[in-house]
């Protein structure tokens, strides 16, 4: 081994004869990095997957054109951009949540779980006033959703804050929880009287009061779409203009400093979860009332898990976060046309989602440090 | 003695083959961790393991060959997470949340043509005139081999850590790796060999969930079991025979729970198969509650990347 103390501290010192290939830290973060990372990860991403799907017996290059350029130019295109938006909206929601949360080195990865019961509680209060028809209907659902999430994340912030409890397992272990709850909803409780004895809940989409159209026929936007980018620019001021996302990066970055400036740990835990619980619930509102049109057994896709990979391809910020989530929704939409039309498994996208969130990792050396070629140091 | 339909002896004995997976990933985590690694990829591993297991097995017939291939498996996935984490420096949480997703995603696809068929079994491994022994053949002697394995491996490990240089060298490295490494240890070697360690460790256990529990290949078949592996962790302060003890407190809730259910308690189904999630959080309370800061017993450097700038 040879353990001098000038040895690179990197694993794999790879010798070319007296060259090592070494890991520097630079001074300060690269700009040019910080910005080419996602787009090199993406790339890397689809070499990578091309060779998964050529080793499928596909075709790489139709399944790369199918899944990234056939939804927004192809043929279908008019109604597949439409159903971008349909994906894209509940993933930047919830990503913009994780991602404050992330910043401050809070891990809340229970976002499906959140969105679990945003459904329930908006859908829940939508029913017990069916078939009423007024205007506040809907929006009272909205903050009974955002309630449900934000309960269901106030979980993991509260025993994090009292007791110091591992918020990743807590709110993690409350998705099975939600999950289990939801079966109940949508067996029990919620479920249609006028159903015929089938699981699921009344249809929202035959009960215009709490209902969440399309609002532009065609267009794929819908309430949750606006919500999205509207928090996507009200989380960008929140973090550079505002005092909460000063103390939410300070944390992150240098907590012992974040403590002298004043900053709470425990007000920041609740505040983060909170926010990313809210946006997770009034997600899952959207889209139970929406695309989805009724409390199901399966009616949760796993955009709360999704939303994780979006977060950090967006690079915690929020208007990445935008750009990081049709990305994310072109690979479902794509995805699906790839199933339909050229037979590809769906778990490839899966496979393909977490190839990205992994490329993405590995890039992001470049970012805080530079390879050099340096003359062996032994 | 019957409590309700449910026989003490046959509920700890199940008890003690359902906890195997959830053991064997923990302990294998505890390793990585005492290294001062946290890979949340213990589910991602587990499922792999439990998907190579099962091909394994049932394309060579053998259920050894199939554990080894499970341990294979989840090694060579916990291999990416150390090339991320220990070449490229990724942040630890970020990458094994990427673990988890990719491996449930690879698991899915390559499981697919796999569903429906029965593996080989794995078989008692002592014989009948033991098992058939009243209270004690059962608990004892009525396991297959994994069962043994896994007690086995807790004894191994409490005594590698606690006794031997081995053990000495991945807590130095744990607790704090500036001073392993000005010792001349190569930290990220080092935990290089855990995080293989403990892929193939949820590996096996993955793999009994597809040959032994189930047994039969179900997409998402490993339901959250490496994430309770991960906690319990955390409840046994990083100690092996605590380990086991957790382990088997969590084996026992869901036994019970399976059981109340099939005797028909008349508690909802859905409440009870929440229960297991429930304890845990509420386990995971307990052992944090008012041990602040570092007197938790977690490793110091747990979590953190090392890069050596000299």
């Amino acid at each position: 081994m040879g353990a001098s103390p000038h040895t690179p501290g990197i694993f794999v010192d790879r010798k070319w004869g007296v060259v090592v290939l070494r890991l520097e830290k630079r001074p300060t973060p690269s700009k040019f990095w910080l910005y080419a990372t996602p787009p090199v990860a993406v790339i890397l991403t689809m070499i990578a997957g091309g060779c998964l799907f050529a080793a499928m017996g596909k075709n790489p290059f139709e399944v790369i054109r199918t899944i990234f350029w056939d939804p927004v130019f192809g043929e279908f295109a008019f109604y597949l951009r439409g159903q971008l938006l349909v994906k894209a909206g509940p993933l930047i929601l919830i990503a913009i949540g994780l991602a404050l949360g992330f910043r401050a080195g809070i891990w809340n990865i229970g976002a499906e779980g959140q969105y679990i019961m945003g459904a329930i509680f908006g859908a829940a209060v939508g029913l017990a006033v069916f078939p009423t028809e007024n205007r506040l209907i809907f929006p009272v659902m909205v903050v009974a959703g955002a309630f449900g999430g934000w309960l269901w994340a106030m979980i993991p912030a509260i025993l994090k804050t009292k007791f110091n409890t591992n918020e990743i397992l807590v709110s993690l272990m409350l998705v099975y929880v939600a999950e289990t709850i939801l079966a109940k909803a949508s067996t029990g409780f919620l479920k249609n009287p006028e159903g015929m004895g089938f699981p699921g809940s009344r249809n929202f989409s035959s009960y215009p009061a709490a209902a969440n159209p399309e609002l532009i026929a065609g267009s794929g936007l819908h309430w949750g779409g606006v919500a999205a980018l509207v928090t996507g620019v009200l989380a960008y001021i929140l973090l550079t203009r505002h005092q909460a996302g000063f103390q939410i990066r300070l944390a992150g970055q240098a907590p012992r400093a974040a403590r002298f400036h004043g900053v709470s740990p425990a007000r920041l835990v609740v505040m983060c979860m909170g926010i990313s619980g809210a946006l997770a619930g009034m997600a899952g509102l959207f889209e139970v009332t929406g695309p989805a049109g009724q409390i199901s057994i399966d009616f949760n896709t796993g955009y709360g898990f999704t939303a994780i990979i979006v977060a950090f391809l967006g690079r915690l910020n929020p208007l990445g976060i935008v750009l990081a989530g049709f990305l994310m929704a072109l690979t479902y939409v794509g995805g699906e046309m790839a199933s339909t039309n050229l037979g590809l498994p769906d778990a490839a996208i899966q496979v393909f989602q977490g190839m990205l969130l992994f490329f993405l990792l590995a890039v992001d050396v470049l970012t805080n440090y530079r390879f050099r070629l340096a003359v062996g140091a032994h | 003695m019957d409590l309700g339909g449910i026989n003490p002896v046959i509920l700890i004995a199940t008890l003690m083959a359902s906890a195997v997976p959830i053991l064997l990933a923990a302990l294998g985590e505890a390793v990585v961790e005492r290294a001062g690694v946290l890979n949340l990829g213990v589910e991602g591993m587990m499922i792999i393991g439990a998907l190579g297991g099962f091909v394994v097995a049932v394309e060579t017939g053998s259920p050894v060959l199939g554990f080894v291939g499970g341990a294979v498996a989840g090694a060579a996935l916990s291999l990416i997470f150390a090339l991320l984490t220990q070449v490229f420096l990724a942040n630890q949480v970020a990458t094994g949340l990427a673990l988890t997703l990719f491996g449930l995603g690879v698991s899915s696809l390559g499981g697919q043509g796999y569903n429906g068929i029965k593996p080989p079994a794995t078989g008692q491994l002592l014989p009948d005139a033991l098992a058939d022994l009243p209270v004690v053949g059962p608990i004892l002697f009525g396991h297959d081999w994994v069962v043994y394995f896994s007690i086995a491996m807790t004894a191994v490990l409490w005594w590698v850590l606690k006794a031997t240089r081995i053990g000495l060298i991945i807590r130095a490295v744990g607790e704090s790796h500036e001073a392993a490494h000005a010792l001349g240890y190569k930290v990220n070697r080092i935990r290089l060999m855990c995080i293989a360690f403990g892929g193939a460790m949820a590996g096996i256990g993955g793999a009994y969930v597809s040959l032994a529990r189930v047994p039969q290949w179900v997409d998402g078949i490993t339901a959250g079991a490496g994430w309770i592996a991960l906690a319990i962790v955390v409840f046994a302060s990083w100690k092996p025979w605590r380990v086991l003890i957790g382990a088997y407190l969590f084996g026992g809730i869901t036994v019970l729970q399976l059981n109340l259910q099939v005797a028909g308690s008349g508690i909802p189904v859905e409440y009870l198969s929440m229960a297991p999630y429930l304890i845990t959080i509420l386990v995971l309370v307990i052992m944090s509650a008012g041990r602040r800061g570092k007197a938790n017993g977690a490793p110091a450097a747990l979590g953190q990347n090392f890069h050596a700038s000299r």
